[in-house]
């Protein structure tokens, strides 16, 4: 029908004078957007089938590509944007729900960007992090301390199993069937090299990913897909996800089409069939059931591994934290609502759980107002964008953060926010092996390699102006934040105090 | 404004003095060593803590209480006499000189706890005190417990220290250990309490500096049921060696490795032993180090410690003489009252000096 024609949101633009019709976007592009026609020796494009990832432009040699947002438009309505008019033709046209990737986009405030740092002056010399140590080690999980000595007086070392990190960044859960064997490896080779744990979502561990335990995080979804003794022995610790910040309260569904080969086989299920993920844990249907499936996972492992309990960030996040900071789990790893995903119902995606910033803040003082903060050492996502937002973060209260999206950025991804399509030109989340193979895991580790020591000698710099020469020291210490353009409610929940106080 | 509505950074100097056969001394030479660095204040606040000085009343606590008037001395005593045996009370002498002036009401209590309160608390001895010290601080307006320990007490205010010495006759105290505090702060403080050292039970903290992980230690020791009431760097470092020694049980030795702790890189090339105990205190008191420069001294019964930060970004000098030790910021300030010296030599960042008497010298 005629209502259900849409004009496509971005237009692929062709210089003629520089295309030398070589054919390379015809051959790049998965969803054929571009065309040759033999007769005239011309490409042309489809803009409709154009997701706007720039793998054609990127790869042009004429640079003779770019795509531009269109400037058709429906008349001016702000109240009936574009955007909500199109999704009702669709939902008129389909009957089904409207699934999104990646992030939420929308315009929500960004509390990092209302934060800015301190830095000394006079009163306290900076650090010059070329000249003297700066700090950047992290242990996680809890630090219930009772001195014990042994007969000749020496401390007994009894602290619960920690996970050590050279600083404080993860890379967060995205599983083997969401992203592909190619972006797998380079995260796990990556955080090997680096001294950091990378988390192999709910897909299950890969056989060949083995060797790379000590620096993996394995986790235990509602699927319970891939769970078993071994692979819970493999790792540095053990994830249950509860939730997840681009979906709280939904689950997961990876279509039977995707579950091939290797994906039925590390998932521990056949080809072909769905696999669903829950909402729920049927086994956890409250916070006493969390506290069984925490011991059942130490019992399985004999103690030796820190268990992190993942939730989103929803409205009552902190009164979830204390009680899972009771429950036995090491450490609480918390998602923003603009927390990445391979595909969520968008209204979810767009409309459900709270910001990042603000869940922290209100979650690390609740732990300290009840005195459990040493219970549990507490893990951000969604949404980490740059070396800055770490700072503040750890700053506010954090211990580490989990990053996804920037991870996979830095291995190409162009954020077309078009993952659930699994036709992926960069190679990251699709499992078709002529895409997968465009993402060499040698380039993409060392580019996460990259990422990570930038990150790394930026969070140096800007603890070295605050005179500060160990994370453990910028932890919580919510006196080198001020905030700008936010509300005393805002404020009071971030703790902090406005620039200029 | 005054002390603890607003963060008040300062620059300083210390001086300290012990001997470690337990001889007792006159106060006189503390002053005449704090008043050499006299540039390093700013006549905005100055004190001394002093060590075996009371040793006839040494089984009391002796609580030195500022009041703003004697309303608040009322409901104090009230308290008082509500949780204590108050075996003696006096004001503390002082001498009128002009330089120090608006001074608030100053008395001394030699004080036992009420046995029956002390166990209907079922806190011990020392915990008990430290709560009823916080309850007073805390909850009487114009009160302050300033010194808390036995057989010592903590003697400031707000002026020159070698003015403040004179205004509380310290010549006239003898004890076998004395430090000293000049204070050069940011802001103008205009309160008495907010002078050092701070003291609380037999610990004293003077303190040169300013440390970045101010409001980390804060926030992490409040935890514990700590107030950080004065929002002053003295203040928060005295509850961190208050939790960690009496609290924790942990030694001063063990103190320096969290507080000033090696760095990781220093760690790595010590025996598997000491290894795994200096990474044992820094992850289980993560929240317990402390950046950026300070000198400090820690008075305690029967000792003291010095101690820089890890990057020694203040100055501290050690002066060795027969049985006396003296820590300074400058060592002409130790010069000044000891020219024939035995030795003297600046310990390293994070090198804690730890200095106690011989035993059954108390």
């Amino acid at each position: 029908m005629a209502v259900d024609y849409l004009y496509p949101d971005y237009e692929i633009i062709r210089n003629y004078d520089r295309c030398i019709a070589c054919r390379v976007c015809e051959r790049q592009c998965a969803n054929e957007a571009h065309e040759y026609l033999e007769d005239s020796n011309k490409l042309v494009s489809d803009d409709a089938k154009c997701v706007n990832c720039h793998r054609c432009v990127s790869l042009c040699p004429t640079r003779a590509l770019k795509i531009v947002k269109t400037d058709h438009t429906f008349k001016e309505n702000v109240n009936w944007s574009g955007k909500s008019i199109k999704e009702i033709y669709k939902q008129a046209n389909s009957g089904g729900v409207l699934l999104s990737s990646m992030g939420n986009p929308e315009n929500y405030p960004v509390y990092f960007d209302k934060i800015l740092l301190n830095a000394s002056q006079v009163t306290n010399p900076p650090i010059d992090p070329l000249r003297e140590p700066m700090e950047t080690k992290v242990f996680l999980g809890a630090k219930k301390v009772k001195i014990e000595r042994d007969e000749n007086g020496r401390l007994k070392k009894n602290l619960t199993p920690h996970v050590v990190l050279s600083m404080p960044i993860m890379f967060s859960a995205m599983s083997y069937g969401s992203i592909s064997y190619n972006a797998h490896e380079s995260l796990a080779r990556a955080a090997t090299e680096m001294g950091i744990l990378y988390n192999t979502g709910e897909g299950g561990l890969h056989e060949d990913f083995y060797k790379y335990g000590p620096n993996t995080i394995v986790q235990v979804a509602s699927g319970r897909f891939g769970v078993h003794k071994e692979y819970l022995n493999s790792a540095a610790a053990i994830e249950i996800k509860m939730g997840q910040g681009a979906k709280p309260g939904i689950g997961g569904h990876l279509p039977g089409k995707k579950i091939v080969g290797d994906i039925s086989k590390t998932r521990m299920i056949p080809e072909g069939s769905d696999a669903i993920s829950p909402a729920p844990h049927h086994d956890i249907y409250s916070i006493e059931d969390l506290r069984q499936l925490v011991y059942s996972l130490k019992e399985a492992t004999g103690y030796t591994k820190p268990v992190i309990v993942k939730i989103a960030a929803v409205h009552n996040v902190s009164a979830i934290a204390s009680g899972i900071a009771r429950s036995g789990a090491d450490i609480i790893s918390i998602d923003g609502f603009r927390g990445g995903t391979g595909a969520a119902p968008t209204r979810i995606r767009d409309n459900v759980g709270i910001p990042i910033e603000l869940a922290l803040a209100s979650v690390d003082k609740r732990l300290r107002d009840e005195g459990i903060r040493d219970n549990v050492s507490i893990v951000v996502g969604g949404s980490i964008r740059s070396s800055a937002d770490i700072v503040k973060a750890v700053a506010l209260g954090a211990d580490c953060v989990y990053i996804g999206t920037a991870a996979l950025l830095a291995l190409g991804c162009h954020l077309c926010r078009t993952c659930q399509t699994g036709k992926c030109n960069w190679g990251i989340a699709t499992q078709r092996a002529d895409l997968v193979k465009r993402l060499n895991p040698n380039m993409g580790y060392k580019r996460l390699v990259n990422l990570l020591t930038a990150w790394q000698h930026e969070i140096k710099e800007m603890m070295g102006g605050m005179g500060i020469n160990s994370i453990e020291s910028l932890k919580g210490n919510r006196l080198m934040l001020r905030g700008v353009g936010l509300n005393e409610k805002e404020l009071e929940i971030l703790g902090i105090k406005y620039a200029g106080e | 404004m005054r002390e603890g509505m607003f963060r008040n950074l300062s620059g300083c100097a210390i001086s300290g003095i012990i001997s470690r056969s337990g001889k007792r001394f006159s106060g006189k030479s503390i002053i005449d060593s704090i008043a050499s660095m006299h540039d390093r204040s700013n006549g905005l606040g100055g004190g001394f803590a002093g060590y075996g000085i009371y040793p006839e009343y040494k089984e009391y606590y002796a609580f030195h209480i500022f009041y703003d008037n004697n309303t608040a001395k009322k409901e104090s005593e009230a308290f008082l006499e509500e949780h204590f045996d108050i075996i003696n009370l006096s004001k503390i002498p002082t001498k009128k000189i002009p330089e120090i002036t608006d001074e608030p009401l100053i008395w001394r209590y030699f004080v036992a706890p009420l046995p029956t309160k002390l166990a209907d608390s079922q806190l011990d001895e020392r915990e008990f005190v430290a709560k009823c010290v916080f309850k007073v601080n805390t909850t009487i307006d114009g009160a302050y417990i300033f010194s808390s320990g036995k057989n010592m007490g903590v003697f400031k205010a707000v002026g020159f220290p070698e003015d403040v010495g004179r205004f509380y006759r310290l010549e006239e105290y003898e004890g076998y250990c004395f430090t000293a505090h000049g204070r050069y702060p940011t802001n103008t403080p205009g309160w008495w309490g907010g002078a050092h050292p701070f003291a609380l039970l037999d610990y004293s903290v003077v303190h040169n500096g300013e440390i970045s992980s101010y409001d980390a230690n804060r926030r992490a020791i409040e935890m514990y049921g700590y107030k950080c009431t004065l929002q002053t760097d003295t203040e928060v470092i005295t509850y961190i060696i208050d939790y960690l020694h009496r609290k924790k049980g942990l030694t001063f030795g063990e103190i320096c490795s969290v507080i000033a702790a090696p760095f990781w890189s220093t760690i790595e090339g010590k025996s598997q032993e000491e290894r795994e105990e200096l990474e044992f205190l820094r992850n289980a008191f993560a929240s317990q180090l402390i950046t950026g420069p300070f000198s400090i001294l820690v008075g305690f019964e029967g000792g003291m410690m010095a101690l820089n930060d890890r990057l020694k970004l203040r100055s501290m000098v050690i002066g060795e003489k027969d049985d006396f030790v003296y820590v300074a910021s400058e060592e002409a300030a130790i010069r000044v009252i000891q020219n024939d010296l035995d030795k003297v030599w600046s310990p390293k960042g994070g090198e804690g000096v730890i200095i106690t008497l011989e035993k059954g010298t108390i």
